[in-house]
């Protein structure tokens, strides 16, 4: 199991992947948006993701929660 | 004379604009987001206006807050600052029908040069040097594809309603122009409101070089020199100078009387600045957009002339003239801005935090417009700039020793800054010798 957490404080701008979607590596996620620069989230292996923590417009701080893939 | 103005913007430039109207006398009123109201630019104000949360959306560039904010304070004219709503000619129709001054070029001299499509069409009928590309707006990639092969590999695609270098890629064949083709248009949608691309033809070797033109009351369209701004990452400035140290004589000669005749070409008034590219190779020059606003990079301008450029706004937009002798203006030394950016210097990534340390460099020919101080948050709201570090010497060789020693003693804490960048651009041997292009800062990184 994988928590794919924010590296940074920042704008929530694209929710792409959804809850239940089997993800290859690299597959984009969610894509974030800091200070005008669009910042994709990617996942780092195969697998299905079993929650989405954040919705389009949230601000996350470094360290939150963005997605669990199992 | 204007008695009062509410500069409609924040960070660095509200800042900078606050200190000019209190030299003048005039009253100033700021107006902050929730997130900005422990900058300094909002108690160096006389009176200041919280106008709503963070996003931009519902703050800076919520017209009906801003225009409130004028009325409740009685602020009888809005100077827009740079970005925000700075180009938005819907929102300087509305200060001007609200009753106040507008401190600004015309509305209609905003739209035109709004769009790009447009701003070249209109450039290219007045004499003034396009690159190839696109007269109308490319609706889908087909299009695209069928004009690329009118203007010839490799190309820009570009936003139409676009700035600030956002949205803009390049391909170089015509699988990257399909492949990149729905992104810019998703992008200029996001960043403009406006899905509408225009392609040009890429310079494979240029520098981005601009002139600073000043449009007087009485029609005349004054040039106050030219900047180089091709140290660039992302499609956007990092640091500038003037004179550019790639431009002759000759050469400059032509842009200065091409940015007059582009100004005229839209009676332009007050300060604007008409952005080119110059082919290193042919040493040809072609207009890229005219920027009907205040620039970022304006401080160098300033310290070569010692003329104060939003002084100059000031007068025009209160019906006077400007404040310096007739031209030719007389530029003295070599002027380089460096900007500090709340990124890491490596990657340049955004870094977004508390600042712990603040700690400004001083010493002769030094200035600094910032926009933050220690205990200040910078936020993910707005974009990354902290503050303008502007440097001048007698000659562009003291200039850059100047600026070394100044980057050196510049000490930001909190947060990841670019000041490494700059001090490894500023030891470069390419930036040094003063032969680089808008490719410099990608070979500094590869």
């Amino acid at each position: 199991m994988t928590e794919v957490r924010a590296e940074m404080v920042a704008n929530v701008w694209q929710v792409v992947a959804s809850e239940g979607d089997s993800v290859a590596d690299g597959d984009t996620l969610v894509i974030l948006e800091s200070m005008k620069m669009e910042i994709p989230v990617l996942a780092e292996g195969p697998g299905t993701v079993t929650k989405l923590a954040v919705a389009e417009g949230d601000v996350v701080q470094e360290g939150d929660l963005i997605a669990v893939i199992e | 004379m204007l008695e009062s103005v509410l500069v409609a913007n924040r960070g660095e430039i509200a800042r900078r604009i606050i200190g000019t109207l209190r030299r003048m006398g005039i009253r100033a009123v700021a107006v902050y987001s929730d997130a900005d109201s422990g900058l300094p630019y909002v108690r160096e104000a006389d009176e200041a206006v919280a106008i709503g949360a963070p996003p931009a959306l519902s703050s800076y560039l919520d017209a009906r807050a801003v225009l409130a904010a004028a009325r409740q304070t009685g602020a009888e004219a809005v100077h827009p600052g740079y970005g925000f709503l700075a180009e938005h000619a819907e929102f300087a129709v509305a200060v001007v029908e609200a009753g106040l001054t507008w401190v600004g070029p015309p509305p209609a001299a905003i739209a035109q040069m709004g769009n790009k499509i447009n701003a070249r069409n209109l450039m290219e009928q007045a004499g003034v040097p396009v690159a190839a590309g696109t007269r109308e707006p490319v609706e889908d990639v087909a299009a695209a594809v069928a004009e690329a092969g009118r203007i010839g590999y490799p190309v820009m695609i570009k936003a139409a309603a676009g700035g600030g270098g956002i949205g803009m890629s390049a391909a170089a064949n015509e699988a990257e122009l399909r492949a990149g083709f729905a992104t810019a248009r998703s992008r200029a949608e996001r960043f403009f409101g406006n899905p509408a691309i225009l392609l040009e033809r890429c310079i494979e070797q240029a520098r981005h070089v601009e002139v600073q033109i000043l449009g007087l009351n009485d029609g005349r369209v004054l040039t106050l020199g030219e900047r180089d701004c091709s140290v660039q990452r992302r499609h956007q400035k990092v640091a500038e100078e003037t004179p550019s140290p790639g431009v002759t004589p000759d050469l400059r000669a032509r842009m200065l009387a091409a940015a007059v005749r582009a100004g005229e070409a839209v009676g332009y008034r007050g300060a604007g600045t008409v952005e080119c590219l110059v082919d290193v190779v042919s040493q040809d020059f072609v207009f890229l957009e005219m920027n009907a606003r205040i620039q970022v990079e304006h401080p160098i301008t300033e310290m070569v002339t010692g003329i104060d450029l939003v002084e100059q706004q000031l007068l025009i937009a209160g019906g006077g003239d400007v404040s310096f002798p007739p031209p030719p203006v007389r530029s003295t030394g070599h002027a380089v801005e460096l900007r500090i950016y709340a990124e890491d210097p490596v990657r340049f990534l955004p870094s977004p935090g508390v600042i712990t340390e603040w700690a400004e460099p001083s010493g002769p020919g030094v200035r600094v417009d910032a926009g933050y101080t220690a205990g200040n948050e910078v936020t993910p709201f707005y974009d990354p700039l902290l503050a303008k570090l502007c440097v001048h010497g007698a000659d562009r060789a003291e200039a850059l020793r100047r600026a070394r020693a100044a980057v050196a003693g510049f000490r930001i804490g909190g947060l990841k800054t670019n000041l490494a960048f700059h001090a490894e651009l500023l030891d470069s041997d390419e930036f040094a010798s003063g032969r680089y292009d808008t490719s410099v800062v990608a070979r500094l990184r590869s």
